[in-house]
């Protein structure tokens, strides 16, 4: 079954009069992991954003799901794009866990309110996932007293409680200590390997080497290049994508 | 040219004073309690930007925050009676205290609301939360324990700017002091004692209040 979990069509997106995002064509194939990638600044949040509707493209359409999130540059409206929201999973950079709450409520917050689970029944599938990031231990800590590569588990697990059928991650390991990212990947292949729909920006090349189906390379809004990782990594064709990964795999 | 000071009209009159201090107490708590829930409702809709509402509200708080206290009672005892609103002068009291700290207390909601970082509301958005849900689960519960420190400082000021309504003839602490002093004479005593009692007042709320973020702050870091 390959039916697009995401779709991208003719994507302009403006902050002021600077277009971040110039005629953007791009779509997921269900099941599929995709790693973006591209130098600073070059669109990719702003990429992943659109498609959760976290901004708004003046122009173009995006579909999630089959259904359209983005019709010729007009959202959708506030009851179903939440509703859309909890299919499309987003890991953020900064982890952006609830400070307030002890980890199991970080994860079981966002089922028990929107009523999508009993609270007893969303506790339960909290610890499972847990157990699945490696962290059952830890279900009654706070955030604050979590290392960067927990954190980020912790927001995973927060992630697929809402079962998205595609989960987003924004620079997932940018954050940490280098010793911390391999716990983090470690989950994410995990998760690739069940079969998850994944779009990834990382700058994580030997992950996109080994996980990725897809690697797209973004450059000053426009996607300059796409391919699968061996083609795409042993000879690049893009003069832009040999200088990036010149620069990247040399760091 | 010895100072003479004689403590007696006072102790005697002792009664009077809690009395009124009773009243300031009772005053100040309930326009406390009434100003928190404007506040909060004024706050949060500013943190929000720019509805017709918020524009009002801009308008209300720099009235509110641009006028002596005093004047707004004076509208409120005084004036309304004009346009055929006649109103006890304690619900005075209470009405102008509360829009006033109403007033202050909207922009602690709204700099405590817009404190947090951005991307805690796009995290519950991204989940599927909607914007309420998102400030009712996740933003308000972070804001309020930064709001309480200067809630705290709020209620102090609150206690001492009640003095006012004295002026608009409640019997508040205050208000029985300069009774006792129209018969007394006693005026350095009496408001030397005054004094202390604010400042037992304001002392007792630091207090309390400061126990209470400890608590807050203790509950929240587990
Ligand atoms: N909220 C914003 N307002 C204005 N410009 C923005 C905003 N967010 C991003 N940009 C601009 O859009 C461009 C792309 O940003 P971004 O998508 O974050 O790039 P990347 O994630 O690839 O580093 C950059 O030039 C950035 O300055
Ligand atoms: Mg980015």
């Amino acid at each position: 079954m390959k039916y697009k979990a995401v779709t991208l069509e003719k994507i302009n997106k403006f902050y002021g009069d600077n277009q971040v995002l110039k005629n953007v064509d791009f779509s997921v194939n269900s099941g599929e992991v995709v790693v973006l990638i591209g130098p600073s600044g070059s669109g990719k949040s702003t990429l992943l954003r659109c498609c959760s509707g976290l901004e708004i493209a003046q122009e173009g359409d995006i579909s999630v799901c089959g259904q359209k999130l983005l019709n010729d540059g007009v959202l959708l409206g506030d009851d179903e794009l939440n509703e859309l929201r909890q299919d499309v999973g987003m890991v953020f950079q900064s982890f952006n866990l609830f400070p307030h709450l002890s980890v199991i409520e970080n994860i079981s917050v966002a089922p028990v309110t929107l009523k999508i689970a009993t609270k007893e029944n969303s506790k339960k599938t909290a610890m499972a996932l847990l157990e699945k990031v490696g962290l059952a231990n830890k279900a009654n800590a706070m955030p604050a007293n979590l290392s960067g590569g927990q954190k980020q588990r912790v927001a995973i697990a927060r992630a697929l409680a809402m079962k998205p059928s595609v989960l987003l991650f924004d620079e997932p390991t940018s954050a940490l200590d280098p010793e911390l990212v391999g716990e983090v990947l470690q989950v994410m292949k995990l998760l690739a390997k069940d079969g998850m729909t994944m779009v990834v920006v990382t700058h994580e090349m030997n992950f996109a080497r080994e996980v990725a189906d897809r690697v797209v390379m973004i450059d000053n809004g426009i996607i300059i290049e796409q391919g699968k990782p061996d083609d795409f990594f042993t000879a690049p064709k893009h003069p832009r994508t040999q200088e990036f990964l010149h620069t990247v795999l040399n760091a | 040219m010895g100072l003479d000071l004689d403590f007696t009209p006072v102790i005697e009159s002792f009664p009077a004073l809690l009395d009124g201090t009773m009243i300031t107490i009772s005053v100040t708590i309930i326009s406390l309690i009434i100003a928190c829930v404007i506040g909060m409702l004024i706050g949060v809709v500013r943190s929000n930007g720019n509805s017709v509402l918020s524009c009002f509200f801009n308008v209300y708080v720099s009235v509110i925050r641009g006028t002596p206290l005093l004047v707004q009672l004076f509208i409120w005892y005084y004036g309304l009676p004009r346009v055929g609103i006649m109103l006890p002068s304690f619900l005075c009291g209470i009405l102008g205290l509360s829009l006033y700290s109403s007033a202050y207390i909207s922009e602690i909601v709204r700099g405590a609301i817009q404190s947090i970082e951005k991307g805690q509301m796009e995290a519950a958005r991204s989940l599927g939360m909607s914007k309420r849900q998102g400030m009712t689960k996740i933003i308000i519960p972070q804001a309020i324990v930064r709001m309480l420190p200067p809630l705290g400082n709020e209620f102090i000021a609150l206690i001492k700017n009640s003095a006012l309504i004295s002026l608009i003839t409640i019997h508040d602490l205050m208000h029985e002091g300069t009774n006792i002093i129209s018969t007394s004479y006693r005026d350095l005593e009496t408001y030397l004692v005054i004094a202390v009692i604010y400042f037992v007042l304001t002392n007792i709320s630091t207090f309390i209040l400061r126990s209470f973020e400890n608590r807050q702050l203790k509950s929240q870091a587990n």
